[in-house]
């Protein structure tokens, strides 16, 4: 199961909302840029201090550690970070069947992070958050920096991915044919406020 | 053998020496030679006042005017570890964290050294026990301030490697572990350095000054070995408490990275 409840949720920018995202659904998340997105996502993995309730199924955020919650709320932010010189060193678990579905070898565990390219990196990430098992998925932009045969890799790989998992997704994207294909909830930022489109 | 006195004319000659440094600064334009000549100046008059101070306390020995001097001498440090950080930080933790680790390390070392190695009577007897105090202190102040500035340096360049493990799950202690190794690091190099070089490259400070007093060679020596190693202990116990605390500090309950706990960073500094 995964499922995120929000009651009055505050986010920096934001009007307080309740909303929910269910198990196994994908929500996709537009909005000018500034509006608040990529902080919504961060107060909601509880990297920010935030007001409001954030319920995981039935188990309020603050019952979890911090780093409990983030693991079961995983964060992709929109630019990876590294920290280590190889990329098998970022890996405490890995699922092989990820790397083969994003069409990266299994090599590429030995790679050099300073000569992966932008989309090497981006499609890395998205396998090392993945190999975490989180019940909930927020997603900053994953396929911004992808061409348009691994852009349909990594959407086919998520809507995979949480139906078989039953793991929540909330996607932010600008491309409006991309909320289409992706999400079964269309949510929007605007002036301030966080509203729902069907 | 007795002590040749300075008269103010010696003093003046070297002062002149510094002079012409700064007109050198300012012809060159360094800009360092305003504050060249305020920090003569402060060598100038504090080490004067303390001279006088000393004085006073050699005749008149009270416990609580020497732990009164020490004190001062604590809190005065602990301003300038917060004031050696480009981003130090915010509220009491700024001069706190260098503070108390300077205490923690300084002031147990000295009485260690005071009760139990050297035996002074009484063991807080102002002739062993400031300039012992003052050496310590000096020294731990160097290095927590270079490891404490090395940490929220580095914490900040590589804020978003942090937030990477954060996101994944991992706890602070992980997400900082190297980073905090670099700067315990960097905060004990200088001590490691000086006393690789103690006696080959560099006569220390303590030394000469005994020596120019007209102490025997072994006897300076064997004080400037005492000295090397309680420095070296100091600096590392007392540079390993503030980057724990300091580390700690980066990081709330919710084990979420608060580099708005840090000062932003200062002109010039």
């Amino acid at each position: 199961m995964g499922s995120l409840t929000l009651k009055q949720f505050h986010s920096p920018l934001l009007e307080p909302f309740d909303l929910r995202l269910n198990a196994g659904e994908c929500t996709t998340l537009s909005g000018p840029s500034g509006s608040g997105k990529s902080r919504l996502l961060r107060a909601l993995a509880d990297l920010d201090p935030h007001q409001g309730e954030a319920w995981l199924d039935n188990r309020e955020m603050t019952t979890l550690s911090g780093p409990e919650w983030r693991h079961q709320v995983g964060l992709l932010p929109a630019e990876s970070a590294w920290w280590k010189e190889r990329v098998g060193d970022h890996f405490q678990q890995l699922d092989k069947a990820l790397l083969a579905s994003l069409d990266l070898p299994a090599e590429s565990m030995q790679w050099e992070i300073s000569r992966l390219s932008s989309g090497e990196r981006q499609r890395l990430s998205l396998i090392r958050l993945l190999s975490n098992k989180p019940q909930v998925l927020l997603l900053d932009e994953p396929t911004a920096n992808l061409d348009a045969a691994n852009i349909k890799k990594v959407e086919h790989l998520i809507g995979q991915w949480r139906r078989t998992h039953n793991t929540a997704v909330l996607w932010v994207t600008h491309d409006p044919d991309q909320q289409l294909r992706v999400g079964d909830h269309i949510w929007r930022i605007d002036t301030g406020r966080l509203q729902v489109h069907e | 053998m007795t002590l040749i006195q300075l008269t103010p004319l010696d003093l003046a000659l070297s002062a002149i020496l510094v002079l012409a440094l700064a007109l050198l600064s300012l012809r060159l334009s360094l800009g360092i030679e305003r504050r060249l000549l305020i920090a003569t100046l402060r060598t100038v008059i504090q080490l004067s006042l303390l001279g006088l101070v000393l004085k006073f306390l050699f005749v008149q020995s009270h416990p609580l005017l020497i732990a009164l001097l020490a004190l001062f001498m604590l809190f005065v440090a602990g301003y300038e570890v917060m004031a050696r950080q480009q981003r130090h930080f915010l509220g009491i933790w700024g001069m706190g964290i260098g503070t108390l680790s300077m205490f923690i390390s300084s002031f147990t070392v000295t009485l260690l050294a005071l009760t139990i190695v050297i035996q002074a009577e009484p063991w807080y007897s102002v002739q062993y026990l400031i300039p012992l105090l003052g050496m310590l202190l000096g020294n731990t102040m160097s290095g927590i301030a270079i490891a404490l500035d090395n940490l929220t340096h580095n914490a900040w360049q590589q804020r978003r490697e942090i937030e990477a493990q954060l996101m994944l799950g991992h706890y602070w202690d992980q997400a900082i572990r190297d980073i905090r190794r670099s700067a315990l690091r960097s905060g004990l190099i200088p001590i490691i350095n000086a006393m690789a070089a103690a006696g080959v490259v560099s006569l220390p400070g303590m030394m000469t000054g005994q020596i120019l007093a007209g102490a025997p060679p072994l006897e300076a020596s064997k004080y400037q070995i005492l000295i090397m190693l309680l420095i070296a202990a100091g600096t590392g116990f007392g540079a390993m408490a503030a980057v724990w605390i300091g580390s700690k500090r980066l990081f709330d309950e919710r084990d979420r990275l608060r580099l708005d706990r840090l000062s932003p960073v200062k002109a010039g500094a």
